[in-house]
């Protein structure tokens, strides 16, 4: 099988991968970037800790091609906090001890940020629907949810 | 024991050490690690529930391009125990996924593909899919060698073990009540469900030295299990454990390790092996689907006068369900004169259970505690009040012996009443139903050393896989005891070769004895630090005092000194006596019972049998919350998973004894749109055995749950289903029954 | 064996000739839009290699027109990006929320309509919704182009009349009128996440005193195609579509039911329930045409 050589962008950074056709962007960031805080959990798009964004767009990223992202902006977990520290979403999550095995938390914080950039002020059910697809089975989601309504809030004063 | 209010850190909510790492994705777990030159292994699972293997023959894979090393069972040392039967089949596969053979290729497509070149001879065999086949008469056999509890002069069963507690007289009892209530109960097969597949890598050297990265809750027991199945001595084997992404007992025993370190050995290249979605649902250690019945009579006036429980448990394919544990449970929260618990340990064609939470309790209280709500029901009495009637309080003889010491079951059920969620009426169209929770925890083996940096942080070195933030814990009981900022302290779980031996993270033991362990070895270095500030002033160390993070002599000792620091000492120690250093290792003892009351308001959809959970509170003794955050984190997570149990999550099998539903899409645990706010209330009633009282929590949460969801859809409905999951083709099912 | 491969034609004569092209080389090929159900599939009941043929960069593909008198919604658009688009959300509110159910939000930033009807599984949430629209697909060939209604597109579990030269390029809808509307419910055992159950779709016409002058009802999940039940729309035509005729277009779509039973539900459950999702969606419909 030859190799297929894709141009994309991760995090802002220019990246050349030569990957196999049927290869997964799940398994390209992790195995030939090196980005292992994108994680599988499930590899059939139930699971969400393989989150990432796709040109802002939010999906899995095992159900995407690494082909398919050539000429596209991929966004991890690798890439939310940036040079000042933590997101807003990440102190949150320490804050209100929103992970305890914390294999979830990469999914969730990309998840949620996509909503929060989409909608500011979303109440709590508007949360736990767009963040369905996300599974947790250590926190029973309170604490996550919290965290985002508190992150809300906190990015809505910074505005 | 410090009192609540004498404690500095203890009972408040710091960032947790290893946190930064996790929300940023830094933190590595078992299929993070990447070494020069790894290879992929995959395992060849049977395709059938029961079959005796007459051959494999995996020359074929080992033919293909890319493909390094194949192993089967003949690469494995024939004498070994069940794990090692189960790691690799033997003579007969015994349940659908059983592993036969393994293969490491260049890559893991490649490695697939040489599956399908293995060829395996089986002669199929009828399998044994439930408690009712398995113990009907004429039974197929999963093992012609098992004989109950050992007695070869009966005919070999599918019944390992039965187990027995009894006190008094049940049937008099039962003669002397007002009122009895009795029922049948079933709950399926279900999986702990961590997001996190089974994931290792190993190496092994030209002397035989191997190195396994798991993702782990024990990884001491990974090398003592690696080492027996493998045949090699556990001096040979270390065992650096990875981040955890969620074990709740699924990750106490190995299924990929041994065979990734012979297809290392074979193939001379580090082996990464991880389990795909589908294998951790066929393949690894669901819990027993238990078929109960419980018994339960009382006076007009709500004391019980006696209970029985009928508990069968499908142990999969060998010995080992839970089902001791839950005769332990069933009846812990009830001070009782006669009782009889009988428990049944049964082999069936399907995965060798492992534990999940509590094991055994949820299942074996899922019954009674219905039966009680029955009770309560009957009588017309308040469910709390009949349980705060018979309530196990301390001096109460547990059911299986011992004499529980201070508990908080009357406190938790105390809190309950006065409930903002309990006094508030059910919202319309409601039910409301409650439960009690128990598990009995564990102290066990714990090693810590604490090591002082020359500035005076503190590193703690221990051995306990961290799966819910029990890190945060360690510091914050070390903060504590030697008086210093928390931020000065840092905790690591270190590898099998770097730190002292623990027991595994389970049976809500790690708070409670590697905290033990960690306390002590504080202390250690408390005592270490006053004999250096006594050298230093000369005078004796039992002049000495430690006060607030410091050495200061004791009031009406003749120095005029000032008061030396962790800080100060560490300073220097190179005049004092050199580095310090401080360890500890316990046995502990006395591990506390921990309590818990659950209620939930919930609606059922008559027309389509769908359950809206609306509300739900849980009530748990803790002993002493040392992070509080993540005390309440184990009650919320426990609940979403007895919640999930009871209503959805179930293994589906055909007739062939294959699962039908091996995916996070038709085995349904709870999503975030699913379930409300968790409400939880922490009682503390402290647990005298422990420096500063703690009980373990992370077991008791999942054992009130299916209970109370079954409470409250028989109060909403106006009738009981006895059997779980509560899913709408069920409810609706019984709906339509009850009104045709 | 062959290998896998991966091509992204940028026009639809580009499309057709790689297909042409890899059959000649017997080569397996396969559509890929949003590839939530391809890539799932490709791992599991279907490893076989084959060629990939990416549709998400043709124009024709991704176009989205409301005209005065028609719709068109392309094959490769992802559910998220219509649900995005409220003057769509407005016309169609039905198909739009069907897209909008498939999966979570992150299988929505990638499925797309023309995906979940080439999937054409029993339980597909847009089928249903396509239907009572009257939605028409559009197929590029070799020859040209043709089209099918979209009824007639499902022939059994899993398959469809695309031949393996073939694209579907999108959807042709009717632009409803002001007192027209539709409506999609499904169920589903979670609040999120599942596969439907049974699912209803109801679209229908009211005139300026309430009454039904046409309707359409479709039922999904329940029979290997989705059914068009004519004795529900029967039903409501004529009537207010009040409770009566809701039950009585309920209870056609109950006795259209030819459901099994499997691991998401029984033959019982589902025949029930069709019925109640059909009463609900249709009240549904009706609310939104009076508005």
């Amino acid at each position: 099988m030859s190799k297929l050589h894709v141009t994309t962008s991760v995090n802002g950074q220019p990246e050349e991968v030569l990957c196999e056709p049927h290869q997964s962007l799940l398994d390209v960031l992790r195995d030939e970037l090196g980005l292992t805080g994108t994680k599988e959990g499930c590899s059939t798009g139930d699971c969400g800790a393989c989150s990432v964004t796709l040109d802002g767009r939010l999906v899995c990223s095992c159900l995407v091609l690494a082909a398919e992202a050539e000429g596209k902006e991929v966004g991890t977990i690798e890439g939310v906090a940036n040079p000042d520290g933590l997101h807003v979403l990440q102190q949150k999550f320490l804050e209100h001890a929103a992970l305890q095995c914390g294999i979830c938390t990469p999914g969730f914080i990309v998840a949620a940020k996509v909503l929060l950039e989409r909608d500011p002020n979303p109440d709590e059910t508007t949360i736990r629907y767009w963040l369905a697809g996300n599974l947790c089975r250590c926190t029973g989601y309170d604490k996550i949810i919290r965290a985002v309504q508190d992150a809300a809030t906190e990015l809505a004063h910074e505005a | 024991m410090a009192e609540a209010h004498d404690l500095k850190v203890i009972g408040t909510r710091p960032v947790r050490p290893d946190g930064v790492e996790k929300v940023t994705g830094r933190a590595n777990f078992g299929a993070d690690l990447h070494l020069p030159g790894m290879i992929h292994g995959k395992v060849l699972r049977s395709p059938y529930a029961h079959a005796r293997i007459k051959s494999v023959d995996v020359s074929g894979a080992l033919a293909m391009e890319g493909v390094l090393a194949a192993v089967c069972r003949s690469d494995f040392p024939e004498e070994t125990d069940d794990l090692g039967r189960n790691v690799i089949a033997r003579d007969k596969v015994l349940y659908h996924g059983h592993a036969v053979a393994a293969v490491a290729a260049t890559t893991p497509l490649l490695a697939e593909q040489a599956l399908d070149a293995i060829k395996v001879d089986y002669d199929v065999l009828e399998p044994v899919l439930s408690i009712d086949q398995a113990i009907a008469d004429g039974a197929t056999l999963v093992n012609e060698e098992m004989h109950t509890n050992g007695d070869a002069s009966q005919p070999a069963s599918n019944v390992a073990a039965i187990t027995k507690f009894e006190r008094g007289d049940a049937e008099k009892g039962f003669a002397e009540a007002d009122v009895v209530v009795e029922g049948e109960y079933r709950v399926p097969m279900a999986h702990q469900g961590y997001i996190e597949p089974h994931a290792c890598t190993a190496t092994i050297n030209e002397e035989g030295k191997i190195t396994v990265w798991c993702s782990t809750q024990g990884h001491f027991d990974v090398r003592t299990q690696t080492a027996a199945i493998l045949g090699t001595s556990i001096s040979k084997v270390k065992v650096i454990a990875s981040e955890i992404g969620g074990g709740f007992g699924g990750k106490l025993s190995v299924y990929l390790e041994p065979l990734a370190v012979k297809l290392s050995e074979l193939s001379n290249r580090p082996v990464r092996m991880v389990m795909n979605r589908e294998e951790v649902f066929r393949a690894t250690g669901p819990t027993s689907a238990t078929w109960c019945k419980a018994k339960v009579g009382a006076k007009k006036d709500g004391t019980i006068t006696a209970a029985t429980a009928w508990l069968a448990y499908e142990a999969g394919a060998f010995p080992g369900a839970p089902v001791g544990p839950g005769c332990m449970s069933v009846l812990a929260p009830y001070d009782l004169e006669n009782f009889s618990i009988e428990g049944l340990d049964v082999l069936v064609n399907k995965p060798k259970v492992a534990a999940y939470r509590a094991p055994g309790a949820p299942q074996a209280m899922h019954a009674m505690e219905c039966a009680i709500d029955d009770l309560a029901r009957e009588l017309g009495m308040d469910p709390i009040d009949l349980r705060l009637k018979n309530a196990a309080d301390e001096g109460t003889q547990a059911p299986y012996g011992p004499k529980f010491p201070a508990i908080g079951l009357k406190a938790c059920l105390e809190a309950a009443k006065a409930h903002p969620n309990y006094t508030s009426p059910v919202p319309e169209g409601c039910g409301r139903g409650v439960a009690c929770g128990f598990w009995f925890n564990i102290g066990m083996q714990s090693s810590a050393e604490v090591l002082i940096r020359e500035d005076g942080t503190v590193i703690i070195n221990e051995g306990s896989p961290d799966i819910g933030g029990s890190r945060a814990s360690m510091c914050l009981m070390a903060a504590e005891t030697l008086g210093i900022p928390y931020e000065r302290i840092n905790a690591h779980v270190a590898d099998t070769e770097s730190t002292g031996y623990c027991n595994m993270t389970g049976g809500s033991r790690t708070t409670f004895a590697t905290g033990m362990a960690v306390v002590q070895a504080c202390e250690d270095i408390i005592a270490q630090c006053k004999e250096r500030a006594a050298m230093t002033w000369d005078i004796d160390a039992d002049q000495v005092d430690w006060d607030d993070g410091q050495a200061v002599p004791k009031p009406g000792v003749n120095a005029d000194v000032d008061p030396l620091s962790l800080a100060d000492i560490a300073r220097a120690w190179g005049r004092t006596g050199g580095p310090i250093l401080g360890r500890a290792s316990v046995n502990a003892q006395g591990a506390g019972a921990g309590f818990s009351v659950n209620w939930t308001d919930l609606a059922v959809d008559r027309e389509t049998g769908k359950v809206d959970v609306k509300a739900y509170t849980a009530i748990q003794d803790a002993g002493r919350a040392i992070h509080p955050a993540y005390v309440e984190g184990q009650m919320q997570g426990g609940a979403a998973q007895g919640l999930g149990w009871a209503l959805n999550e179930e293994y589906i099998y055909d007739d062939n004894g294959v699962m039908e539903n091996a995916g996070f899409l038709d085995y349904r645990v709870p999503v975030a749109s699913d379930l409300p706010m968790i409400d939880t209330q922490i009682v503390e009633v402290p647990n005298p055995t422990h420096p500063y009282g703690v009980r373990g929590v992370g077991e008791t949460p999942i054992t009130a749950p299916l209970a109370a969801t079954s409470n409250a859809v028989c109060d909403a409905l106006g009738f009981r289903v006895s059997e779980l999951p509560m899913s709408p083709p069920r409810l609706l099912e019984a709906i339509d029954s009850q009104e045709g | 064996m062959g290998d896998y491969a991966y091509a992204a034609p940028t026009s639809l004569e580009e499309a057709l000739s790689v297909l042409e092209a890899q059959a000649n080389d017997g080569q397996r090929t396969q559509i890929l839009a949003g590839g939530t159900d391809v890539l799932v599939q490709m791992r599991s009941i279907d490893k076989e290699p084959r060629t990939l043929v990416d549709i998400k960069h043709i124009a024709e593909t991704n176009a989205l027109s409301i005209g005065a008198d028609e719709i068109f919604i392309g094959a490769a658009i992802p559910s998220a990006a219509l649900n995005e688009n409220d003057e769509l959300k407005g016309l169609l509110p039905g198909l739009i929320e069907a897209a909008d159910l498939i999966g979570s939000t992150q299988i929505q930033g990638r499925a797309t309509i023309g995906g979940n009807l080439c999937n054409s599984s029993p339980a597909g949430d847009t089928i249903p919704a396509l239907v009572v629209v009257s939605a028409v697909c559009v197929i590029a060939s070799p020859g040209g182009s043709r089209e099918v209604a979209v009824g007639d597109f499902v022939t059994g579990v899993g398959e469809n009349c695309l031949e393996s030269n073939e694209i579907l390029v999108g959807l042709k809808i009717p632009r409803p009128g002001n007192n027209s509307a539709d409506a999609y419910l499904r169920f589903i055992p979670r609040t999120e996440m599942d596969i439907a159950v049974a699912g209803a779709a109801v679209a229908l016409t009211l005139d300026e005193g309430g009454t039904c002058t046409s309707a359409r009802v479709a039922i999904g999940a329940v029979a290997p195609t989705v059914l068009l039940v004519e004795a529900a729309s029967a039903a409501l035509v004529g009537t207010k579509v009040d409770d009566d005729a809701l039950n009585a277009a309920a209870a056609a779509c109950s006795d259209a039911a030819s459901p099994i039973t499997d691991k998401r539900g029984t033959v019982e459950y589902r025949t029930k329930v069709v019925g109640v999702l059909c009463k609900r969606a249709g009240g549904i419909a009706r609310d939104r045409a009076s508005s």
